[in-house]
């Protein structure tokens, strides 16, 4: 039933090829079933929409070669994939490669922080929950966890943005640059990455304290305190890891309206502007990564889960 | 339960102090901007305003507050009598921010590098640019009496030399402006400092910062929280809000930029002129100025706003509100009520689609409230919020009813320019579709070559007066353009042509 780590690796490389792979096409694909005329979206994000006129719209067109058959431009794409070129901005003319180098690395700077402040806020809250299941405190955290998830990252942000930096002055309200400049974003992303693992922490929490190992535990005469560092914490953090891995979907969603908020200049704001702009390029180029992200971090997941719990290496 | 949260909030407090600003009272040396647009590149083509703005580019013409055209790099100009050659004399001892001298060579350079690329000198009919002596010489095929108003617009900007690689790709922004580029980081930051050399009066900041917000809440709380000291664009909640802020100015500024609504003239309905007109009293600006834009004195009446002296006419009559004038209008042009209160002649319901964009928050909220003004007199139009270039792309392709847009006719000093590109023969991407007014056109091209003042305030007399009877595009309103920034902030003054921010005139007070 156990995979060797052999065969795990060479899994996540096969999945990372079928995800290049599927994300280049169907993002193409996707950029060329949106309605209206991409050379004039281009030109837009070019030239400010004072200055397109279907003059503009043409030259872009030529200089591009839009009015080359999509699937020739796909498999131009995917064959400057191959050799490791993103190819060129359509609207900056930046090397693709070059922004995304930027970018990412102002994301996961983000996210790292973000995913810190999530289990700082999501630990403590939940371990108390999970070991008083159905309690008054596991009840409120739980209203609570609700009310935030449903609420949208940007009304979080503009909530905490008039709070901590309009009312109470303590940190810049927007922009990037500055250590205090991470509060903010990283606060909102990590609210909202906390309430799920509130939960989540909760139930490993108190499945663990539920089972017969840690029971086991209590009769032989531990306290709970000591009984839950050795025999429960590890056991409940399995979960927590391999949730906190798939979860990166969600920071990811956040990092999209939270950089947009926060005017932090990270890889989800330059993906929506792709979009709006029709930066074919840019577009593939931050799926791309986005995606081999994805297959990355639910691999790492996989492998602190297998330090966290040597059965599963057997 | 209660410990466990105190603790929390007060950890996250301690986390959130390390990045204080300390020091914020004192006396500054620096400013920082919000504004909407992005910083996508250094291209003077592309996001040029910004640059010009930060006062880093500089254009051989420059303009003041009130339009009026004044020397900038070149100190003073001539055209030959018969309009085809214009002469710019270039500024002596001025130097670009990389140490290099501006001469004519230099200047003419960078504006035939200019005109390879989409931009206002398209629009000029140009046989060369060439440097002569210390001149730099425009050389026409027809004359052109806007040459110095579109020698302002920022993609005309003088750059070094070095600023170019061989194939003409800006790969740095050298200008002449008294500050220099520190930092690009594209496409939301610009840092800029102080440039010692420069040949004007040296600006008393040091450094200004330039950050793209794209949301106005964003904008409007780093006014507030003072993370941002010039804010501009803000949105109505925004401005009413930092009103109310102590140590805060806020400006609104009648800005040369029309809130105005195109009409495909080949629509069967939009083709009679009454039909329009109908459409035009149909619509109450004052109440759209008051309730959307907040300024009630942004309602349009007529094209032009007062700020384009000139162009803005007096004497026209105002466009009014009367929706029983308007329906006896369609009467009399035989459409009927059908049973759903829509209009119909001949079987075809008086029905349209008005494309519009949200960049410019209040579009989509003007375009609701058309929709419904214009339902009161039974016509229908179904509203598509999508990207400003389907506007263009639609009028190229012929597929456009209505279209909904804010058209700057402050992209140079002088309208003129666009108003022939938006009115001349055959209409523009932003202007008239399908209209045919040969006297409009001919008065255009009038006051496009002429240059004796009498003549060419006749021929846009003409102009304007057309456009207020004929209604090719109905006018909304008049675009205001809004600014926040600390009263500490000394000598800031708002540009009606959005050319500068004013930072080399500002300094903070002790």
């Amino acid at each position: 039933m156990a995979i060797s780590l052999g065969k795990l690796t060479l899994g996540r490389i096969v999945q990372a090829a079928i995800v290049a792979l599927v994300v280049g096409v169907v993002g193409f694909a996707m950029m060329e079933a949106l309605p209206g005329d991409a050379a004039y979206r281009i030109a837009a994000g070019r030239y400010g929409y004072d200055m397109v006129t279907g003059a503009a719209a043409e030259q872009v067109r030529s200089e591009l070669g839009l009015d080359r058959p999509a699937a020739e431009r796909l498999l131009t794409w995917v064959g400057q994939t191959f050799t490791f070129d993103l190819g060129q901005s359509a609207v900056t003319g930046e090397r693709v490669g070059h922004a995304i180098d930027h970018q990412l690395g102002h994301t996961v700077e983000l996210a790292l922080v973000a995913v810190a402040v999530a289990l700082l806020i999501a630990v403590p809250i939940g371990v108390l929950a999970g070991l008083r299941p159905g309690s008054l405190f596991d009840r409120i955290s739980a209203a609570l966890a609700i009310v935030v998830r449903a609420m949208p990252a940007f009304l979080i942000g503009i909530v905490l943005m008039l709070v901590l930096a309009v009312e109470l002055g303590l940190v810049p309200a927007a922009g990037h640059g500055h250590g205090g400049n991470f509060v903010l974003p990283a606060l909102t992303l990590g609210i909202v990455l906390a309430s799920v693992l509130t939960r989540v922490v909760r139930n490993a929490v108190a499945a663990t304290v539920a089972s017969d190992a840690f029971q086991f535990a209590l009769h032989k005469g531990l306290p709970m305190r000591a009984a839950f560092l050795r025999h429960g914490v590890r056991n409940a953090a399995v979960p927590v890891v391999a949730y906190l891995g798939v979860q990166m979907a969600l920071l990811l969603e956040g990092v999209v309206v939270v950089e947009s908020v926060f005017s932090w200049p990270g890889i989800g704001h330059a993906l929506t502007h792709a979009i709006f702009e029709r930066d074919v390029p840019m577009l593939q180029g931050t799926a791309l990564t986005l995606g081999l992200m994805f297959v990355l971090l639910s691999f790492l997941a996989d492998l602190a889960c297998r330090a966290l719990d040597p059965r599963l290496n057997t | 339960m209660k410990q466990p949260l105190h603790a929390l909030a007060l950890a996250l407090l301690v986390a959130a102090g390390i990045g204080l600003p300390d020091a914020y009272a004192q006396t500054r040396t620096d400013v920082a901007v919000a504004a909407p647009w992005h910083v996508s590149g250094i291209d003077p083509a592309q996001d040029g305003y910004t640059f010009q703005r930060m006062e880093v580019g500089e254009t051989l013409v420059d303009a003041d507050a009130t339009g009026a055209l004044r020397p900038g790099l070149a100190t003073d100009w001539t055209v030959s009598d018969d309009g085809l050659t214009w002469r710019f004399d270039i500024r002596e001892n001025v130097v670009f921010h990389d140490g290099s001298a501006l001469d004519a060579a230099a200047a003419a350079s960078s504006l035939n590098r200019a005109m390879t690329r989409p931009g206002i000198l398209s629009s000029v009919p140009l046989e060369a640019i060439e440097a002569d002596g210390n001149a730099v010489v425009v050389r026409l095929s027809e004359p052109f009496s806007a040459v110095p108003a579109v020698l302002a617009n920022y993609t005309t900007m003088i750059l070094a030399p070095a600023s170019f690689d061989a194939e003409g790709n800006v790969v740095a922004f050298i200008g002449t402006g008294p500050f220099a580029v520190d930092k690009v980081e594209t496409p939301l930051s610009l840092a800029v400092r102080r440039f010692d050399d420069y040949w004007g009066e040296a600006p008393a900041i040091e450094a200004a910062s330039y950050l793209s917000a794209s949301r106005a809440e964003t904008r409007a709380l780093m006014a507030e929280s003072g993370d941002a000291d010039v804010a501009v664009t803000l949105d109505p909640a925004g401005y009413a809000q930092l009103k109310r802020v102590d140590g805060i100015a806020v400006e609104a500024v009648s800005i040369p930029r029309s809130i105005v609504l195109k009409l495909n003239l080949a629509r069967g309905p939009l083709a009679d002129k009454a039909a329009r007109e109908a459409l035009s009293l149909a619509i109450d600006r004052e109440g759209i100025a008051a309730g959307i834009l907040r300024f009630p004195d942004a309602a349009a009446t007529q094209l032009f706003p007062p700020v384009l002296k000139g162009w803005y006419d007096a004497d026209l009559p105002p466009l009014a509100y009367d929706p029983e004038r308007a329906a006896e209008l369609l009467a009399g042009l035989g459409w009927e009520k059908g049973d759903d209160g829509i209009l119909t002649r001949d079987g075809a319901r008086f029905a349209l689609t008005l494309r519009t964009f949200p960049n410019r928050p209040e579009l989509p909220l003007i375009a609701a409230a058309l929709q419904d003004q214009w339902r009161a007199i039974g016509v229908d139009l179904a509203v598509s919020v999508g990207n400003s270039s389907e506007i263009p792309a639609g009028h190229q392709d012929g597929s456009l009813d209505v279209a909904l847009y804010a058209r700057n006719y402050g992209l140079t000093p002088d309208p003129v320019v666009n108003t022939v590109d938006d009115f001349g023969t055959g209409g523009g991407d932003w202007g008239a579709m399908n209209w045919d007014a040969p006297e409009v056109a001919e008065a255009l091209t009038a006051a496009l070559r002429q240059s004796d003042p009498e003549a060419r305030s006749a021929a846009i007399h003409t102009v304007a007066s057309a456009l207020q009877q004929e209604l090719p595009v109905i006018p909304i309103a008049w675009y205001q353009h809004t600014v926040a920034y600390p009263v500490a902030l000394e000598g800031l003054v708002v540009d009606p042509l959005e050319r500068t921010y004013g930072l080399s005139a500002v300094r903070w007070a002790r």
